[in-house]
């Protein structure tokens, strides 16, 4: 037997894999984050143990690996180019060539006894099982959507129950996403705010620069509330906002939280300024919830587009209007 | 997905009744609980919980299946508007790219 030449796994992880796993959660160093394809195992697997195929991103396949414990198995390592099961299976790197291609390359019949494959459930849109079978002789077995449900798939004689087989949007699976939508904006919430200390002062004539700052940091403190209740209020609430609509889910999560802001302010500003804090917060919420809808496992692209005809003409004239008024004061 | 409803009436999913043998494979790829099986044949029974995935598609052994899949993703979209064919994913979630 080749059981030798395959690299043996840790199906616990390190204080390093959760680093990196926390790291990739914050959005840096997500690029770098890679497993090498290819043959591995844990335990130690026979010729009649389970194939477990997994993407080359780090985090799933940590993911795959450390609810391997206790489980001898092979796990087959395809090369998606560092980017995740379901992304990869969209995109067409987890495919059903890229599968055919590493079964040969690795000789996956040398190893194994039977012909079966286990793959994520996710997996399903890039591989066509019957395609496998015809092409490599072996057969593809869509296990659990989530790794953590392995064990128990595995107890019930490799059958995935409905259960397993239905994606999940907790509100812990929701909240561990809201830190990159924040860190993903980094950079562009610099620039508006800049943009939004400049359009402060303007009509100030006199350029009297401690009104300046004050109204700047208004303006300012309007897009931060916008952004997070767009980046993480509206996400979090999800199931419980009224609606279908992502835009108008984050405008309404907006709209509150910058209500409750000018509650605070409203005797420093006049009319009009607060109507442009609550239209420009609503706004940038309403946007910044509508592309949460990329990070969700239910919205399909028909209805995002549909949404986005709609939102994002209004979103632009709300932020106009808000600027007209901010600039106008009163 | 309970509490995790999307537009109604927007899913291009297409099923071609006189075409399936009743495999089920569509019912076990599909992530979302949208068919049944029901004397042998499949039946979109939830259309509205459809996400494009297309693994229904891809996986169903007689074509019997047809979906415009693609992701859902806004970021992902508002860039094929602006840039028309090569649009690079930039949403950041887990779920997606
Ligand atoms: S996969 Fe195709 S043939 Fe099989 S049950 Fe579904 S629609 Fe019918
Ligand atoms: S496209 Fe995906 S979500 Fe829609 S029915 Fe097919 S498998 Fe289910």
């Amino acid at each position: 037997m080749e059981n030798a030449n395959v690299a043996s796994i840790e199906t616990r992880l390190s204080w390093r894999d959760y680093f990196g796993m926390f790291k990739m959660r914050i959005g840096i160093g997500r690029n770098k984050y890679r497993a090498a394809p290819g043959l591995y195992k844990t335990g130690t697997p026979k010729p009649d143990s389970p194939v477990f195929v997994s993407a080359n991103y780090k985090m799933s396949f940590d993911l795959l690996r450390s609810n391997l414990a206790g489980i001898d198995a092979w796990i087959l390592v395809l090369n998606t180019r560092g980017v995740n099961v379901w992304c990869a299976a969209g995109k067409g790197t987890f495919s059903t060539r890229e599968l055919v291609k590493m079964i040969k390359k690795v000789e996956l019949e040398t190893f194994v006894s039977h012909r079966e494959l286990i793959l994520p459930q996710l997996s399903a849109p890039g591989v066509a099982a019957h395609e496998v079978m015809k092409n490599s002789g072996f057969k593809v077995k869509f296990g659990p959507i989530r790794a953590g449900d392995i064990k128990r798939f595995i107890d019930n004689g490799k059958v995935a129950d409905a259960e397993m087989r239905e994606v999940t949007f907790s509100l812990w699976e929701r909240f561990v996403l809201t830190p990159n939508e924040l860190a993903s904006r980094l950079k562009v919430s610099f620039l508006i705010i800049a943009a939004i200390l400049v359009i402060s002062n303007i009509g100030n004539g006199l350029f009297s620069f401690h009104w300046e700052l004050y109204r700047g940091i208004f303006g300012s403190a309007a897009y931060i509330i916008g952004l997070l209740s767009g980046a993480v209020i509206a996400p979090l609430f999800l199931p419980w906002l009224p609606g279908r609509s992502f835009a108008a889910k984050g405008a309404l999560t907006g709209l509150v939280l910058s209500t409750l802001f000018c509650l605070f302010i409203h005797e420093q500003l006049g009319f009009m300024s607060v109507a442009a804090i609550l239209i420009f917060a609503s706004s940038v919420s309403s946007y910044v919830a509508l592309t949460f809808t990329g990070a969700t496992p239910f919205t399909s692209p028909t209805g995002v587009e549909k949404e986005m005809r709609l939102a994002i003409p209004i979103q632009i004239a709300a932020v106009v209007l808000s600027c007209a008024l901010w600039i106008a004061r009163h | 997905m309970k509490g995790f409803r999307y537009l109604k009436n927007v899913a291009t999913l297409k099923l071609d009744s006189d075409v399936c043998i009743g495999c089920g494979m569509c019912m076990n790829v599909c992530p979302h609980r949208v068919f049944r099986i029901d004397a042998k044949k499949a039946e979109i029974a939830d259309k509205d919980a459809c996400m494009e995935c297309g693994a229904c598609a891809i996986n169903c052994p007689v074509k019997a299946l047809s979906v415009t899949p693609g992701v859902g993703c806004a970021s992902y979209i508002l860039q094929t508007w602006v840039k028309k064919d090569k649009a690079a994913c930039g949403c950041g979630g887990a779920e997606c790219c």
